[in-house]
């Protein structure tokens, strides 16, 4: 969705209204919202609650490695606007990432968010059944940058062109 | 039975009379490497722990030491009956990436091929949904239709399942002279044989006992659960990208988006059957009408993705696949996630199936037509 400059000033109210700490901008696609970790519940609660956006569909959950920082990025949809909104998060804790669970608010999150712990090592407090989705305990957090590949080679791709 | 060591990680025998069994990973009515841990009490299911990863072979991971035209061929590999679709969604998010205009003949191409995929995939779904309610002759029914699919994919694309047909910038290659005759052949054939798909098992009252009423799943619960495709659909939630998002050719077709509302088992079966018949009528409205030009645009031979983020969602035969691009503006991507409609709904098993019996259980995991690579990934 492309919005224009004054319905994107419009939203930035909307949202500065639910929470204060966000910072929006227009991104390539669509609306980015980056709270704190500490009203990320806040944020995605109020994000479903307002009647002007009510993302009641949680289309995607991407955990992702910036390497000094590990993140969550939530693709929020909506059954009655259509509209997509970014909603962003970052942690600085590498060794003990924690955030907060978004279950009680989209059911879906449940296997998303094992997944990112699965894969990423993120934590997510309050998750009704937080257990790893794919692989063992053995395994380390392969999706994080520093994740080294004893064994498996076939990915690595360094000499494929 | 074998002491259970992790007893949480199992659902767990809570309550007096309460056992634990397995079905899976290896089980025909999984359709592939799924794993059930059911809690029972008597007949009736009290839990449904799924239990996935068998064959989770980190296309995520193996996506970032790779290049984009590469990534194409991976995402065959996940829903492997809707490979044509997975790879347009690649393919769209890096060409929209790069602000590329495409052609019209690439456009109607991708939907032809898009619709012919999902019809095939609802074909499959209709033989062995028939077999898992133990109606042995759809599955030769379906099976006998779906190939004539397969026989206009081979002669095109050379594959036949794994087709990896798109490219970035167009398709691998141009339509075989026989594509049209045979399509069309396909679609007459077709029409004048679904009937006995009806006859055969929409009609049948055991059937009918069997699915109506079953696991029904609101539209509340649907859209909390993000539950989409044929499933989605079935409980009311409008969730069709290629009616809300449209790409390629599909905002120049006509066609109806099928919402029932009970979200039974029954209903999902029938969004099926009827996306089968609209299907159809997308291809009849572009099968005369493909543009002349080159089926594909030149490209450079290093594909750089500008620093960003893109998302792109297209609609595969089981519900909405979005694919996550984060590029730092090299030829390999940052990160790439596949929202996988298949994981997703996956996850509203446990919440439809308390309370019915195990059979229905069987019922229920088909309707929701799983294909265990796109869960794995």
């Amino acid at each position: 969705m492309n919005t224009t400059e004054t319905d994107m000033a419009r939203f930035s109210e909307l949202v500065k209204a639910l929470v204060p700490e966000a910072e929006i901008h227009e991104g390539k696609q669509f609306a980015e919202i980056t709270v704190p970790p500490a009203s990320l519940l806040a944020a995605a609660e109020a994000l479903k609650e307002n009647p002007d956006t009510r993302c009641d569909y949680l289309i995607n959950l991407t955990g992702v490695d910036y390497g000094t920082e590990l993140g969550v990025i939530y693709h929020l949809g909506s059954s009655k606007h259509g509209q997509i909104i970014v909603l962003k998060t970052k942690t600085p804790e590498r060794a003990n990432p924690v955030l907060e669970s978004v279950c009680g608010i989209w059911r879906t999150a449940e296997f998303h968010e094992r997944e990112a712990y699965d894969l990423l090592g993120i934590r997510f407090s309050n998750h009704p059944d937080l257990r790893r989705l794919f692989l063992d305990d053995t395994w380390g957090f392969p999706l994080r940058k520093d994740y080294v590949d004893d064994t498996n080679t076939a990915a690595n791709g360094e000499d494929r062109e | 039975m074998a002491k259970i060591e992790n007893e949480a990680a199992y659902g767990g025998a809570e309550e007096q009379n309460e056992y634990v069994i397995n079905i899976g990973p290896q089980h025909p009515s999984t359709h592939g490497v799924l794993r059930l841990v059911v809690t029972l009490q008597g007949e009736i299911v009290k839990n449904v722990q799924p239990h996935v990863g068998y064959i989770h072979r980190g296309i995520e991971k193996m996506c970032e030491s790779i290049t984009y035209p590469q990534i194409i061929h991976l995402t065959d590999r996940m829903d492997y009956l809707s490979a044509h679709m997975n790879n347009e969604a690649v393919c769209l998010a890096v060409e929209n990436a790069l602000e590329m205009e495409i052609p019209d003949r690439i456009k109607v191409i991708r939907t032809l091929m898009s619709e012919l995929t999902r019809i095939q995939s609802h074909q499959l779904f209709w033989a062995t949904y028939g077999m898992d309610m133990g109606g042995q002759t759809c599955f030769f029914y379906g099976l006998r239709d779906r190939e004539k699919i397969l026989d206009i994919f081979e002669e095109t694309t050379g594959g036949r399942m794994i087709v990896s047909y798109n490219c970035l910038g167009g398709v691998m290659y141009d339509l075989h002279p026989n594509f049209r005759k045979r399509v069309k052949d396909f679609i007459k054939y077709f029409r004048s044989i679904i009937h006995e798909y009806d006859a055969i098992l929409t009609g049948n009252i055991i059937f009918r006992e069997r699915t109506m009423g079953i696991g029904p799943l609101t539209l509340d619960d649907a859209v909390s659960f993000g539950v989409t495709g044929p499933s989605g659909r079935a409980s009311g939630f409008s969730c069709d990208i290629r009616k809300h998002a449209p790409y390629s050719a599909y905002d120049r077709v006509i066609f109806n988006e099928v919402l029932l509302t009970e979200g039974d088992t029954y209903s999902r079966y029938l969004v099926r059957m009827e996306e089968m018949k609209e299907s159809m009528n997308i291809i009849d409205q572009l099968i005369d009408n493909i543009p002349e030009g080159a089926h594909a645009v030149k490209m450079k031979p290093v594909i750089k993705l500008p620093e960003g983020e893109y998302y792109q969602r297209v609609e595969t035969a089981r519900g909405e696949l979005g694919v996550f691009i984060i590029s730092d503006g090299n030829k390999n991507p940052c990160r790439v996630k596949f929202r996988s409609p298949n994981l997703v709904n996956l996850g509203v098993l446990n919440h439809i199936s308390k309370e019915f019996k195990i059979a229905d259980l069987i019922a229920i995991a088909g309707s929701l037509d799983f294909v265990i690579p796109d869960i794995d990934r």
